[in-house]
């Protein structure tokens, strides 16, 4: 039997292919009605089809506690999300908008400090950000650029609307798994390429190329690029492999690089030391330089941050670009956009209350029902109270956290998340998701043709983390006019 | 080239090799075994004998029989050189040097894992044993031929050829060595007839039976399939050819003076040997030795000109 469009019902949530039942919206026409051609067993064989691909392809990510089976299959779900060019022109601009202002504001933070004196964000949001690196102040990068690139997390509210989640600028990851969700759509659904018009995704390793060599110290035609991954063991090995693939660069460890007398970083090759111009690290500032930051990092190269603040080579992302992604920096993101730009921010924050401020705080103790609390400076859900879901006692336990230390917490409304239709089994079925799209600035500001979508897998899930469950799609950003 | 990362396509190039040469020798004997009258003894502890791990299958099993040995040169987890344990370290290498190795590559070699690991069953028991062994040896040489036709010929495509062709070489002589002389149970009454066959399977077991026939125009004989294993100089699995191989190799490789000088030595011994003074006075085995002695120093001489990264002094 068919998929009948009738009998999906995404309500009350907004579905990205489906405005109501039976009613495709009309960029995911072609997709839908594809779909319900189908029968059955042929969805299933494409699924099949779809999952031998991606063991084949090795498309893998890794999960720390599993012993020996370090590298599991990547989750994925046959039917891509679809979004029009001309919407997502929007979003990209919006996007290049926020970008160009954080790094700015960046540059501000560890030189003159003007929007502190200026009063349009309090000075105690620097003091208790966890990224703040006092070994960073008085420098300017190339381009004035501190987050080279930015993975910016997107969700739609149930009216269909975009909202900035959060900025990921220290080391977002996810975008290898863009590139090849693509591929696997491909070799499932090759004639659905010719029934719509689909930007291609394969530019990012070029424009990611292009952008690591625009920071390079010394302008050549070839500038050495290698990529420091902290090693096999670490979840997103897989990506920066595909990464260093890709761009033709090196893959390198920690332990193939050292930092010279004369201060430039040199890599241990079969030939003695080279050179290298530009890293594009994936390791965490902590780890970067056991001279400056953790003494016991083994990851990291001694002398890094001398190379670096001398000049003599590009790290993407700069060391304390992360100063501007935690939750309470987030909330005047807004204000930032306004400060150094003059201009009303494109894409809108989700409305965000700080404890510290009194009326907020009061507001957010009366709803905590209703509301997300997250503290300001972790990451990855941990430490955070979901008010709907949580138990009385869990929100009296957070309310005395949030009047201990205010400036620790942010409220959020719950999202209704937007939902689309995901192959369960074998039904269809709608799910939520979230999109990463990746932005890139060096020169000049590139950002994806779409991004990784993620889904929550579980029903009513909002969880969309390839670690607990989570799934991706293949996104489509559709030209409507061709 | 990054040191590290020539390790690794050597080492990936070398446990590929060695997976395809224990897949070929279990082949040939299993055709064998089908062969010979049931008053035949044969010893498949001799084939475990041949990879040097005899003491390790001593420590882990009782009875020497057909499947224990089959099962320890195939998938043992306990045994380093097992088939599925080498597939697993190549992959490994191949995965962790994914940025260089040609995409095409890397899937062959994860489907190639993957299919050992899944049908390996099918390699332990009798009946799907040779179409199992057959699609091993065919997938490992379809990833040498993507490797030679797909990647440039560079430094790093350099190591693997000195990866394979020293694993090559260095089973090549345990084959000369251990063959013929353990293969048989000693037993008084072993009927001559048999030997032929014997040096047959370890030509098979080389893949060199049907060359041995077109340029060694006698009938089989030990002097001449030992002489033909370890000398020939157009067959692609001899001692010599691969030496050769690796000398070719090892050539165009940046401070290549000692592993060079090596390779150049072991080559000699290889190619002045008088075989048929080495079969009549019992001296095949401690010549065997020595050019085994030859491979191991070139192993150790290429880690410790490129691969062991001493913190070098920079600029």
């Amino acid at each position: 039997m068919a998929i009948d469009w009738k009998q999906y019902d995404p309500k009350p949530f907004f579905d990205e292919l489906i405005a109501k039942p039976g009613k495709p919206r009309k960029p995911a026409k072609p997709l839908t009605d594809y779909l319900s051609s189908l029968d059955d067993t042929e969805i299933q064989s494409r699924k099949t089809a779809a999952d031998s691909a991606i063991l084949e392809m090795g498309i893998s990510f890794t999960v720390y506690t599993e012993g020996e089976n370090i590298d599991r299959a990547w989750p994925f779900d046959i039917i891509p999300r679809v979004i029009t060019k001309t919407e997502w022109e929007r979003v990209t601009r919006g996007l290049e908008q926020r970008l160009t202002a954080l790094n700015m504001f960046i540059n501000d933070i560890y030189n003159k400090q003007q929007i502190f004196k200026d009063k349009v964000v309090p000075r105690y949001v620097l003091k208790q950000s966890k990224n703040f690196r006092e070994q960073c102040v008085g420098i300017t990068p190339p381009h004035g650029v501190w987050a080279h690139i930015c993975g910016t997390d997107l969700v739609r509210d149930g009216k269909g609307d975009f909202y900035v989640l959060e900025d990921n600028l220290r080391v977002p990851s996810g975008v290898s798994y863009m590139l090849e969700n693509r591929q696997v759509t491909k070799r499932v659904f090759p004639e659905l390429f010719e029934s719509s018009s689909i930007l291609p995704v394969d530019e990012y390793p070029t424009q990611l190329f292009d952008m690591l060599a625009s920071i390079s110290p010394r302008p050549q035609d070839y500038p050495e690029i290698a990529v420091l991954t902290p090693g096999i063991y670490n979840s997103a090995y897989f990506e920066h492999s595909f990464l260093a693939q890709r761009m033709g660069a090196e893959l390198v460890e920690g332990a193939d690089l050292v930092v010279g007398d004369d201060d430039c970083v040199y890599m241990r090759t079969i030939d003695g030391l080279e050179r290298v111009d530009v890293i594009y690290r994936r390791i965490d500032d902590e780890f970067l330089d056991p001279e400056v930051f953790n003494p016991e990092s083994m990851l990291g190269v001694p002398g890094l941050m001398r190379a670096w603040r001398k000049g003599n080579v590009g790290l993407a992302n700069a060391p304390g670009a992360g100063v501007a992604d935690d939750k309470v920096m987030y909330a005047f993101v807004p204000e930032v956009i306004r400060y150094y730009l003059d201009e009303e921010p494109i894409l809108p924050n989700v409305p965000t209350y700080l404890c510290v401020n009194e009326k907020d705080r009061e507001y957010v103790l009366d709803h905590l029902d209703e509301l997300v609390v997250k503290p300001a400076n972790e990451s990855g859900g941990y430490g955070m109270l979901v008010g709907p879901h949580a138990t009385k006692k869990q929100r009296a336990e957070f309310a005395q956290l949030i009047q201990k230390d205010p400036r620790n917490y942010i409220a959020q409304p719950t999202l209704a998340l937007s939902v689309a239709p995901t192959l369960c089994g074998d039904d269809i079925e709608p799910r939520h998701l979230d999109l990463r799209p990746f932005i890139l600035q060096g020169v000049r500001t590139d950002v994806t043709a779409g991004g990784l979508t993620r889904v929550a897998m579980r029903k009513g899930s909002l969880v969309v983390n390839s670690s607990q469950g989570g799934g991706s799609k293949d996104t489509w950003i559709v030209d409507e006019e061709n | 080239m990054l040191s590290r990362v020539a390790e690794r396509v050597y080492w990936m190039a070398r446990y590929v090799e060695r997976a395809e040469n224990t897949a070929r020798m279990v082949t040939a004997f299993h055709l064998l075994a089908l062969d010979m009258p049931k008053s035949v003894q044969l010893s498949w502890k001799g084939l475990v004998e041949v990879t040097g791990n005899d003491e390790l299958f001593d420590n882990h099993y009782q009875r020497e029989d057909e499947r224990n040995c089959v099962k320890f040169l195939l998938a043992d987890a306990d045994n380093p050189s097992s088939v599925l344990n080498s597939l697993r370290a190549a992959r490994e290498n191949v995965r962790t040097t994914r940025d260089l190795v040609p995409s095409e590559a890397w899937e062959v070699m994860n489907e190639l894992y993957l299919f050992a690991r899944d049908e390996i069953d099918q390699g332990i028991g009798k009946r799907g044993r040779f179409e199992f062994l057959s699609s091993i040896i065919q997938r490992c040489q379809t990833l040498t031929g993507l490797l030679a036709g797909t990647m440039s010929h560079d430094a790093a495509y350099d190591f693997i050829r000195l990866g394979r062709n020293l694993e090559r070489a260095d089973m090549g002589t345990r084959q000369v060595d251990v063959g013929a002389l353990k293969l048989l149970k000693k037993n008084n009454d072993d009927p001559e007839p048999y030997e032929g066959l014997l040096w047959t399977s370890i030509l098979r077991s080389e893949s060199g039976f049907q060359m041995y026939r077109q340029h060694v125009k006698r009938r089989i004989n030990g002097v001449d399939v030992v002489r033909f294993l370890l000398q020939d100089k157009a067959f692609p699995r001899s001692v010599t050819h691969a030496l050769t191989q690796v000398q070719d190799a090892l050539e165009s490789l940046p401070n290549n003076e000692v592993p060079l000088r090596l390779v150049i030595q072991a080559r000699r011994h290889a190619m002045n040997a008088s075989v048929d003074e080495l079969l009549a006075e019992d001296g095949l085995h401690d010549f065997v030795d020595r050019l085994q002695q030859d491979i191991a120093d070139i192993h150790g001489a290429n880690a410790e000109t490129w691969f062991l990264a001493a913190p070098a002094q920079a600029a």
